[in-house]
Order: structure tokens, then C-alpha cells, then sequence
């Protein structure tokens, strides 16, 4: 690619204004954000090194990370598979109702956590209207962990249809429509063209539900039942830690998590710099 | 597209045919549209649902004193003033980070952008938690604060700073995709013609990312109102003193007052509908605009 924008296109910007709001959104951004997170690792740096591996490798936090890893690892599966379907019913077909199924997807963006909670566990809890029905066949939702993945896909569900949705809108119909000239069956048009080029969505979608549910907080603590060692998660030990008045724990475990999410936070930003590229490049 | 218009009609109807190929059997299309709507409808529908027949399962007079019970009072004023320090605070620095960001070309604005994704990224608990850290009494400004008589952690201030630590990038992340696909021409057309730094803002820029800004605005508002984690962190649970409305609805709910807790919940829920609804006017706009300029485009073609 050629160098369009050099050096002379910057002095010839003559629109007002860079320093001062660049100046306000900065200053904000280290008032508000930097330097409260900054905190947290200032407050780790009072422990000892010892003292941090013995909080963070105890045998309730480690199987609080693990609840949490692994159901947000199998909610966001779940998402990609039915995130990706949902996404291709949208695009691809037209139905009655359409519109309102489409607007309907961000529910869980909008609704707070704590009512997607309660509402949950209404459904779930062996009275309720799905865990009744569960109950004779022995499968028990609400305060089990089967409870937790059940929240975390209601959370991560937009984030995989929103992210999919647009790619699948903007594919180029020419290459599949000229592999099925060309004799090629369905099956292989779908696994050989249009799951390539979406599938760096769909990574990017999946690595959004799981970082938000890894961190999720509000719609886990009421069906999960807060069982220590079995439907702990980690945001919720934070919170015990911290009605205890155990700074330095809730501190150390706080910045085991910021780590986690931080490193996702990358992954997810390279995955996107990446398909920005790709479009870029056509 | 503007090709398809020219094509004789025998090409239209092989064009259809090679359509129809990349497609799926009207069956597999039945089935896969009856699995998405079947799995939307257990996630998304029954909880829209649940909190409403909840809510009403004694009636309307239940509904009503719910909803006006002093508790339930106190937390809806709040929330709303909570919201209203917030969501300002938050609109302003979009506004102005947005203009930063897609206005000019500088060092480090890809690290910006990803700076002001930060409290996505971050469990809610923990924005909570870094406020408690700062001024809580072990904290930083614990001892000062205290010595000063001033309460910001179980207390007013420290509700509204974690607030507006989550909803922070909103208006941002709404506004930025808006304005860079606006582009600078029109600005630089009204700067060189003399218009002032506000004027071509008030006049150029926010008529033409107006939409963008005000679903941002209403959905930094929604979370602002909903936020659930990390002020149950800071707030301390203090009853009708430091109880937003999500808080009111935990505690309830842990009273096993459920009719009450769902009452107030639809509260939040009639929220997020508003929201959506926000976003949906906002869109079907966009794609209105986008088809008048096609279809001005295409007849000025022909002519």
C-alpha cells in the first residue's frame, strides 16, 4: 500500500479545537478510569509476594476461577454456535416479525443485571416454568453451575449476533454464487467460503461474551447460589472478601482478574485490527 | 444496486435461479429460522415475560403500592439523580473525545481509543472495588476524608463515581463510528468560509451525528440507571438512603417480597425497552437516509 497521509496533511488540518478537547477526554480518562485502576495495583504492591501467591493459590480461589473459567468458556460456545445461527436467520431470510426479533437481540445489553437475575432464577428454580418441567427428568438449573452458564448466555448472546451480523450483511455473494455455478454442493460452499470469512466475527464475538462473562456479576449471584468451592465465581469472592473487610484478599484476586481481562482485552483488539485490515485490504 | 436495474429480464430470472442455488431448501430454511426463533424466545422472550406476569400475579393494586412505597421512592430519586450527574459527565467527554479522536491524526490514537474501552473490560465489581480502594476508610483518602467529615464510599458520591466509571465509553463508542464515516470536508468548508470552533460544531457536526449521539446518550443513561455491581460495592445497602433502584429490587428479593422486586423490576424493564426502541427508530433512519440518497443518485442517473 502507498503512504497517502504524510506529513504535510497534518499541519493542513485547519478545524479548531484538537488541543482543548483532546486536553478535556485525556485529563478525564486519567481522573476517572487510569488512576483509580492505577490504585489497585499500587494497593497489591503493599503485600508481599509470598502473601499474594498464598491469597491467590488458595484452594477456594483457585475453584472460584475454575466455576467461572468454565462456564464462561461453555456459555460462550454456546453463543458462538446459536449467535452465529441467529445472526444468519436475520441476514439471510425474511419472516414475519423480523424487525422486532432483530431489535429484541439487545435486550441483554440494555436490561440490568440484577433484573436478568432474578428473572432467571424465577424460570429455573424447581418451581418455576423450565425448572419445573426439568425436575422430574433430574436436571437441576438454578444453584448449580448449569445455573450460572444459563445467566452468562443471556449476557454474551448479543455479543456474537452483533459482532457476525454486519460481516455476514457485507459478504460478497459473487465467489458463492460462482462456487455453486461451478458445481460446488452447499455443505462446501458454507465450510469453504462463508465460514472463512466470518469466522474472524465470530472469534472476535466469542472473545467479547466470554471477557464480559468472565466479569459478569449481577445476573450470576441470584441462580447461582453462592456455594463456596462449587458455584462461587470470582467477582462474587471479591465481594465477600471485601464485606470482611479483607482488603489486601479482595485486592489480590481483583488484580488477578484485571490481568485476565486486560490480556482478553488485547486479544480482542488485535482479532479486530486484524478483519479491519482484511476489508481494508479489498 | 444501480446494475440491477439495467439487466433484460430474461438475465433477472437467471440471476434468480443462481440466488435460489445459494440457498437452502425452503425446508432447512424453515427449520433453521424455527431453532433461532425457539432459542430467542427461551433466552430473551421468557424473561421479558416472566417479569411482567411476575409483577402483576396479585394484581394492580400490589403493582401500584410497590412502585410507591417510601424504599421504593427514595431509590427511584436515587437513581434518576445518579443518572443525572452521570450521564452529562459522560456525554461531554464523548463529545469531545469523539471530535479528538475523528478529527485530527495524532500519536497514540489507537492506544486512546483502546483506553476508553477500559471499563468494558473491567468486572463491575472491580470498578467498584478501585473507588473503595481510594476512599474507603483503609483507603488513600480514607483518614483525610474522614478527618474532613466528608463520606463519598456508602455514601451519594461514591454511587455516582462508579457510575460513571462503568458507563463511561458510551457516548464515545457510539459517536466515533458516526463521526469518522462523516469525514472533515463539511467542517473544513465552514472553517475556511470563517464559521468559529463552536458554530461549525453546533451547526456543522451535531446535526449530522445527532442520532448517533442521542442513542448513545440514551443507552449510557440505560446502564447509568441499571448498573448493579459495582455500585452494590460502594453503595453500602443503606435503605432509603443509599439503595438505587437495582439495589432495591436485590434487597426485596432477598425479603422474598418477589411480587414487589418484579414490580420494580419492570420499572428498569420498561428502561431498556424505551432503549431498544431508541436504537431500532435510529437505524430504520439511517437506512431511510441511505435509500434517498440512492434513489437520487439513481435518477440522476437516468436523467
Amino acid at each position: 500500500m502507498e503512504k497517502t497521509r504524510s506529513k504535510p496533511d497534518k499541519t493542513r488540518n485547519i478545524l479548531p479545537g484538537f488541543g482543548l478537547t483532546l486536553g478535556c477526554a485525556v485529563t478525564y480518562l486519567c481522573v476517572i478510569v487510569l488512576i483509580p485502576l492505577c490504585g489497585v495495583v499500587l494497593k497489591t504492591l503493599e503485600l508481599s509476594w509470598d502473601r499474594f501467591v498464598d491469597i491467590v493459590t488458595s484452594t477456594r480461589v483457585l475453584a472460584s476461577f475454575r466455576v467461572t473459567i468454565l462456564a464462561s468458556l461453555a456459555a460462550a460456545i454456546v453463543n458462538a454456535i446459536f449467535g452465529y445461527l441467529v445472526a444468519w436467520v436475520l441476514v439471510r431470510y425474511s419472516f414475519p416479525g423480523k424487525r422486532i426479533v432483530d431489535a429484541l437481540i439487545d435486550l441483554p445489553f440494555a436490561l440490568p443485571t440484577a433484573v436478568a437475575g432474578i428473572c432467571l432464577t424465577a424460570i429455573y428454580s424447581q418451581k418455576g416454568w423450565i425448572g419445573s418441567l426439568l425436575e422430574p427428568l433430574g436436571i437441576r438449573v438454578a444453584f448449580t453451575p448449569l445455573g450460572i452458564v444459563v445467566a452468562l448466555i443471556f449476557i454474551g448472546l448479543p455479543f456474537v449476533v452483533r459482532t457476525v451480523q454486519p460481516v455476514l450483511q457485507e459478504l460478497d455473494r459473487d465467489a458463492e454464487e460462482a462456487a455453486t455455478v461451478l458445481g460446488a454442493s452447499r455443505r462446501r460452499v458454507l465450510l469453504r467460503i462463508i465460514l472463512p470469512e466470518t469466522a474472524p466475527a465470530l472469534l472476535t464475538g466469542f472473545a467479547l461474551a466470554f471477557s464480559r462473562a468472565i466479569g459478569e456479576y449481577g445476573s450470576v449471584v441470584f441462580i447461582s447460589g453462592n456455594m463456596p468451592m462449587k458455584t462461587e465465581i470470582v467477582p462474587l469472592l471479591i465481594v465477600t472478601k471485601l464485606e470482611q473487610y479483607d482488603y489486601a484478599g479482595a485486592t489480590a484476586i481483583a488484580l488477578v482478574m484485571l490481568a485476565v481481562s486486560f490480556a482478553l482485552l488485547f486479544v480482542i483488539n488485535v482479532l479486530q485490527w486484524r478483519s479491519a485490515r482484511r476489508i481494508a485490504a479489498k | 444496486m444501480a446494475g440491477s436495474i439495467s439487466v433484460s429480464g430474461r438475465n433477472v430470472r437467471r440471476y434468480a435461479s443462481v440466488r435460489a442455488a445459494t440457498g437452502e431448501s425452503p425446508l432447512a430454511r424453515r427449520i433453521l429460522i424455527f431453532v433461532a426463533l425457539a432459542f430467542l424466545a427461551l433466552v430473551i422472550g421468557l424473561p421479558l415475560v416472566t417479569v411482567f406476569v411476575e409483577a402483576l400475579s396479585k394484581g394492580w393494586a400490589v403493582y401500584w403500592a410497590s412502585l410507591t412505597e417510601p424504599d421504593a421512592r427514595s431509590a427511584l430519586k436515587l437513581t434518576l439523580w445518579t443518572a443525572a450527574i452521570a450521564v452529562p459527565l459522560n456525554t461531554a467527554f464523548g463529545v469531545a473525545a469523539a471530535w479528538a479522536v475523528t478529527k485530527f491524526q495524532f500519536a497514540g490514537k489507537r492506544l486512546l481509543v483502546t483506553l476508553i474501552d477500559l471499563p468494558f473490560a473491567v468486572s463491575p465489581v472491580i470498578s467498584g472495588l478501585v473507588f473503595v480502594l481510594l476512599f474507603g476508610a483503609q483507603g488513600w483518602f480514607g483518614p483525610w476524608l474522614a478527618q474532613h467529615d466528608i463520606r463519598v464510599i456508602f455514601a451519594f458520591p461514591g454511587i455516582v463515581l462508579a457510575t460513571v466509571f462503568v458507563t463511561f465509553p458510551f457516548v464515545a463508542k457510539e459517536l466515533i463510528p458516526v463521526m469518522q464515516s462523516q469525514g472533515t470536508a463539511e467542517e473544513e468548508a465552514a472553517v475556511s468560509m470563517g464559521a468559529r470552533g463552536w458554530t461549525v460544531f453546533w451547526r456543522v457536526t451535531l446535526p449530522n451525528v445527532k442520532w448517533g449521539l442521542l442513542y448513545g446518550v440514551i443507552l449510557c443513561n440505560a446502564r447509568a440507571m441499571g448498573e448493579f455491581g459495582a455500585v452494590s460495592v460502594v453503595s453500602g445497602h443503606i435503605r432509603g438512603k443509599t439503595n438505587t433502584l437495582p439495589l432495591h429490587v436485590e434487597i426485596l428479593y432477598n425479603e422474598y417480597q418477589f411480587t414487589a422486586a418484579f414490580a420494580v423490576s419492570s420499572l428498569l424493564v420498561f428502561l431498556a425497552l424505551v432503549t431498544m426502541i431508541a436504537k431500532s427508530v435510529m437505524e430504520w433512519n439511517e437506512e431511510r437516509t441511505e435509500r434517498e440518497a440512492k434513489r437520487v443518485e439513481e435518477e440522476s442517473h437516468e436523467h
